[in-house]
């Protein structure tokens, strides 16, 4: 299972004859295990990394730090399940340090940020502050780098 | 520094145009031109090759061992170390013999730090072979033996190995070429370009020749870390083996440093100070930087190398059932990163195949032949490459065959 969790994670696209031969097993026990593993949600999805800045779309992200008074019962779970409901909010995070909430937002414009912060998120009863830092150049994702990728210059033909 | 290829072309025609050679040597002249290089030519012509002809990793060096090499750098380690390289390398290649194969190896006389493997069998012809000795190379195999032994003084004596025997030396061919003048044996497994491995047994009947006839042995265990199948059994592990034994190994296949140039040699301390004695005289020691990389790759680089070792295992299913599926009978390689297809239902020849699969579909492999005169009617194919390159390569292919 954690060999074809290892196929996969870079390129979920590859065809399951292929996992089957890299793994010794055969296609349709590859294909039923995959799907056990979907079921079981050990596959949560999958995902497609778009470089929207190439594709003509401009995005502004914005790591947005919360400061929060606990009410005790529910303790961080019910703010923070709160906050991940709005689409524009990317991630978030229980973190440790001077704040207590780590957002990633993402907006059309740096006022489209500001003013969904300003209004949506420092408007909650429980965020006692918040320290929002515009992205301004993205350079590994989700261990993806972003830039050009290195290549070995081998030789085509060597010993 | 790169490989352009206005330098190499200026290179190769150079020596094609065959300008005044009166300066160089009747032994040189005599060493015949490696098949590898004429291939490299043919393939520089070409645009948009997918090349099954690399015999290194696609893979770039772990970044922390490049780090530890930059960070020494930084700290101005550039200047020479002891002729047997950095104690502290030493001490780790020492400790990993004996966690690995349960060797002890004395890292103040019995290793020695060498440029590259290559470096380290040349300085083994050289330290053992007097004129006229006979070195026994089992074929196909890495083309650098041969022409070492040649010039060391030795005359390298061919034992052929075939498919129906996995391409694994047989102890009894082994025999059948020992003369009295016969000095030692050149043992290469896991195997470029068959990817054979031997079995302990296999060693052990070896090792029982090599004591009756009191050879000494050269085995070049480079791609020991990549076995797929079992692990590697290293030769001097086999009682009585380690003093008439030199064990070549090196950081460019397991951890991805082909161009750092690192190697090493380990054997019992006369035959590591006769080595060092030549060492010390023509390469006095290897590179500094690369020395702080294996250090750091021998501490810290075992998770890469598996996670390596991983991705070339699933390319070489993957390449394996291709072939096979082409009608390219391809023995189960388990070790290194080579797949050894017969090319003999096609009638072709390696040469004719290989030339033809380049010029018609721009898939570059080597032919067999160039290894060896017992590797006709194979290719070397290495899955050294991304699995993306193997699968357009290997369609490329089928559609060679089917235009055949
Ligand atoms: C069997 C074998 N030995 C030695 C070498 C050379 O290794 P190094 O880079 O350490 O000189 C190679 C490289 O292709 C090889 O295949």
């Amino acid at each position: 299972m954690k060999e074809i969790l290892e196929i996969i994670e870079n390129n979920p696209r590859i065809d399951p004859r292929e996992i089957a031969t890299m793994t010794g097993i055969t296609e349709a026990a590859a294909a039923s295990k995959i799907k056990e593993m979907e079921k079981k949600g050990i596959i949560r999805k999958y995902k497609t990394v778009i470089d929207w800045e190439k594709a003509g779309e401009e995005f502004v992200y914005a790591i947005i730090e919360i400061k929060v008074v606990l009410r005790s019962r529910t303790g961080y779970d019910a703010i923070a399940e709160r906050i991940a409901k709005f689409p524009e909010v990317r991630s978030v995070r229980l973190i440790s340090g001077d704040h207590d909430l780590s957002l990633t937002v993402r907006g059309k414009s740096m006022k489209d940020v500001a003013f969904f912060v300003a209004e949506k998120i420092a408007t909650l009863e429980q965020v006692q502050g918040t320290v929002t830092h515009f992205v301004l150049r993205t350079y590994k994702e989700d261990g993806d780098v972003l830039f050009e990728k290195e290549r070995s210059e081998r030789l085509a033909v060597s010993p | 520094m790169s490989y352009s290829r206005k330098n190499v072309r200026n290179v190769l025609l150079y020596h094609r145009d065959g300008m005044s050679d009166k300066f160089v040597s009747t032994r040189v002249k005599e060493i015949p031109p490696s098949g590898i290089r004429k291939f490299f030519d043919l393939v520089l012509e070409m645009d948009g090759v997918i090349s099954l002809g690399v015999g290194e990793p696609d893979f770039v060096t772990p970044w922390h061992i490049r780090e530890a090499c930059i960070y020494s750098l930084e700290k101005g380690m550039t200047s020479y170390t002891s002729n047997l390289g950095l104690l502290e390398l030493r001490e780790l290649i020492s400790k990993c013999y004996r966690n690995d194969y349960d060797i002890d190896y004395d890292p103040g006389s019995e290793i020695l730090v060498t440029t590259g493997v290559s470096e380290a069998a040349d300085l083994a012809f050289r330290a053992i072979i007097n004129p006229g000795d006979e070195i026994i190379v089992p074929e196909p195999c890495y083309v650098s033996y041969k022409p070492s032994v040649f010039l060391a003084g030795g005359v390298p004596v061919p034992v052929p190995t075939y498919c129906e025997n996995e391409f694994r030396a047989g102890a009894d061919q082994i025999k059948e070429s020992i003369t009295e003048r016969t000095k030692a044996l050149v043992l290469s497994y896991p195997n470029n370009p068959t990817g054979a491995v031997m079995r302990k047994s296999d060693l052990e009947e070896i090792a029982d020749v090599v004591v009756e006839n009191d050879l000494a042995v050269i085995s070049d265990e480079v791609y020991g870390k990549l076995t797929y199948d079992g692990s590697h059994t290293c030769f001097s592990s086999l009682s009585g083996m380690k003093e008439r034994s030199i064990i070549l190994n090196g950081f460019s296949k397991s951890h991805a440093m082909t161009g750092l140039r690192l190697g090493y040699a380990a054997g019992s301390e006369p035959l590591i100070a006769a080595m060092t004695k030549v060492h010390q005289y023509s390469m006095l020691c290897a590179p500094v930087t690369a020395q702080m990389g294996g250090i750091e790759a021998l501490k810290n680089g075992d998770g890469e190398m598996k996670k390596m070792v991983r991705e070339y295992d699933r390319r070489r299913r993957l390449i394996v059932r291709g072939l096979n599926k082409l009608g390219l009978e391809c023995f189960e390689p388990k070790g290194a990163f080579y797949a050894f297809p017969s090319i003999k239902s096609t009638g072709m020849t390696s040469e004719q195949f290989a030339s033809r699969l380049l010029k018609e579909q721009k898939v570059a492999v080597v032919p067999g032949d160039v290894f060896g005169g017992c590797g006709e009617g194979y290719l070397r194919c290495s899955y050294a490459t991304s699995r993306e390159e193997l699968i357009e390569a290997l369609g490329r292919m089928e559609a060679f065959i089917d235009s055949l």
